[in-house]
């Protein structure tokens, strides 16, 4: 288990160092910035100024290299070209606020798929099920953005119950602080979310019921209850825990498109606005910390697999 | 086969309860009823028993008409801007118009055609890629097998729409280049899929005497191990098809979906989505609901093949 631990960590490091090096790839071949940042008017002075103090004239590799010495001996992510302030600023004020959008629509879609996909299997082909069944295809189906929208017309537009905007603010306080602007974001990513859980969930309760321990909890008289609660439940949650980490990316990228919707002051409006206005070490940073919070949620449920599963040994 | 049709029936029971008789139970007398047909007729015949993969197919058709053919027969301009700005659906814009006074039917006509053929286009391609990425990967194992792997990883790590993002803020969005970038990011799936099964394939026999027959491993791959895969990639290639069309509407609603005059149902949904406030709800509606059934039509359909291929493995 702990040579295990070990081996997955020093993998994940190298998926992070590789990540690293996509992004450059990627970022050399984009426009160079120098003349959208400084300006139109701008003379070429300056123009060669900024070139030459942020290494753009240099070659990929001598970038690469300056870029991990920042890093790792300066514990820096740079500097924003069009904000006066470094990229690290603005991911320790912005991740945290994504963080809660991310989490609190994650766990409420958990809370809602598990007992439900239980349910479906339980009912199984019932009318019940093919209703539940029906809603998730068809959530499932929903650009997130569309359902973002839906909703904005159907519970702001129309019936006003909630802003049609999210809370605004520079911490995480502060958006707490204006509960009612965030149910429609959040409702928005839970929903998304839901529609591939419940799925998986019903197929996975399904198979566990044709267990033999199912049949043996039955058997030794136990309460139906008992049997999905105890039994049932507890088992069906280890695929949940991986499928959490698989997931992770395709739930960072709904949570970009919810924040752009909503307005939502995290780091995936700060990636959008920094790469329409190039300012590429903003969109790096927040992609190497996205990319590092996936790896990150991957070793985590792999090492919770493990842990969960007295029958997983490594 | 008439024989197949005969059995026709009892055929259909025993896909309807394929563990009718309990582990350890009777076995019916005469033996097991096994199809006479071809395993591609078993296939078939079991994804038209499906009624979601029928109405998966039957949506996917309309949808390909109405892209497709329904310009034939419904005439509009759909490039030139007109002072009829934001009409309601009524005489002669059955679905009303757009804000540069373009004819919605119109271009959610030749919208449809660019969003299903990046779509199915772009899902090929990457499945292609992959199959052959982790067919590769699987068949040499060793070294190769870990770096492969490895990148496999790497770019799983990143969120797909901010690798699509960089890519598309390189380029102005194209067809083309809406394809290559699409398949670029949706490769992965497959080819893990297909590594895994490679990894099982390669230590059968016939691909030994394959090998030890003198067929190169280029030959190997790609007319044995492959071929043999068929099944999972098929399916992967349905889904891919789905989860394409809908990067591509997210891209839209991002801007970085087709420029005007050209579009794609993305780009049109997000395009009415501006004007949400105003009560031009036909510039959402169809749109939307056109991106949700081609959504839904691909998934039906994988759902429905892999349930058949599934039928054809417990077969076996």
């Amino acid at each position: 288990m702990v040579g295990y631990t070990i081996r997955r960590i020093i993998q994940s490091i190298v998926v992070v160092l590789g990540v690293l090096v996509i992004m450059f790839i990627l970022q050399s071949l984009l426009p160079d910035p120098a003349r959208a940042i400084v300006g139109v008017h701008a003379s070429p002075a300056v123009v060669h100024a900024f070139i030459v103090q942020n290494d753009l004239n240099k070659p990929f590799y001598v970038q690469f290299w300056h870029y991990l010495y920042q890093i790792i001996g300066q514990r820096s992510l740079g500097n924003s070209y069009k904000l006066n302030e470094s990229v690290g600023s603005i991911i320790s004020r912005d991740a945290p606020k994504s963080l809660l959008l991310v989490g609190v629509a994650l766990l409420i879609s958990i809370v809602v798929a598990v007992p439900i996909g239980i349910f479906q299997a339980v009912r199984r082909n019932k009318a019940s099920d093919q209703v539940v069944t029906g809603v998730s295809f068809i959530l499932y189906a929903m650009p997130t953005f569309f359902l973002g929208e839906l909703l904005i017309l159907f519970l702001s537009e129309y019936i006003h119950l909630f802003p049609a905007e999210a809370p605004q603010g520079s911490t995480v306080g502060q958006i707490l602080a204006q509960p009612l602007g965030l149910v429609l974001p959040i409702a928005t990513l839970a929903l998304v979310n839901f529609a591939g859980y419940s799925r998986f969930m019903r197929s996975s309760a399904i198979e566990s019921l044709a267990q033999d321990f199912i049949r043996t909890a039955r058997a030794k008289g136990l309460s139906e209850r008992a049997v999905l609660f105890k039994h049932m439940l507890r088992n069906s949650l280890i695929p949940i825990v991986t499928l959490i980490g698989l997931t992770l990316p395709a739930v960072l990228t709904a949570g970009l498109i919810t924040e752009v919707l909503f307005n939502f002051p995290g780091i995936g409006s700060d990636y959008i606005t920094a790469l329409t206005s190039q300012d590429y070490p903003t969109a790096l940073g927040i992609t190497l910390i996205v990319a590092i919070a996936t790896v990150l949620g991957n070793l985590l449920a792999d090492i919770a697999y493990a842990a969960l599963d007295p029958r997983v040994r490594y | 086969m008439s024989i197949t049709e005969d059995l026709n029936p009892e055929l259909e029971g025993e896909f309807a309860a394929p563990f009718a008789n309990p582990p350890g139970g009777p076995i019916p007398d005469g033996g097991d009823v096994t199809g006479s047909g071809s395993a591609a007729r078993l296939i078939v015949r079991t994804f038209f028993d499906n009624k979601l993969g029928i109405l998966g197919i039957s949506i996917l058709v309309l949808l390909l008409l109405f892209s497709f053919a329904g310009p034939l027969f419904y005439h509009s301009d759909t490039i030139v801007a007109t002072y009829n700005i934001n009409l309601p659906p009524g005489p002669g814009h059955p679905f009303g118009t757009d804000p540069s006074g373009r004819d919605v039917l119109g271009r959610l006509m030749i919208g449809g055609q660019d969003s299903l053929i990046i779509g199915i286009i772009s899902a090929l391609v990457s499945t292609i890629i992959g199959a052959l990425w982790g067919a590769i990967s699987g068949f040499f194992g060793g070294v190769v097998d870990t770096v492969l792997m490895r990148i496999v990883d790497i770019l799983l790590a990143i969120p797909t729409i901010f690798i699509l993002l960089y890519l598309e803020t390189i380029y102005h969005p194209t067809v083309l280049l809406l394809i290559i970038t699409i398949s670029v990011v949706s490769w992965l799936t497959a080819a893990r899929l297909v590594r895994g099964e490679t990894l099982s394939l390669r230590t059968r026999e016939y691909v030994r005497a394959v090998r030890i027959m003198g067929g190169g491993r280029l030959r190997t791959i790609l007319r044995h191990i492959i071929p043999n895969t068929i099944g999972v990639i098929v399916v992967q290639a349905t889904f891919s098809v789905a989860n394409a069309i809908l990067l591509l509407a997210t891209l839209g609603f991002l801007g970085f979906g087709l420029a005007p005059p050209a579009a794609d149902w993305g780009s049109m949904l997000s395009g009415g989505v501006s004007y949400i406030y105003d009560g031009y709800w036909w510039l959402i509606y169809p749109a939307g609901v056109l991106i949700v059934l081609a959504v839904l039509a691909f998934n039906f359909i994988g759902d429905a093949v892999r349930d058949a291929l599934e039928v054809r493995l417990q077969r076996r």
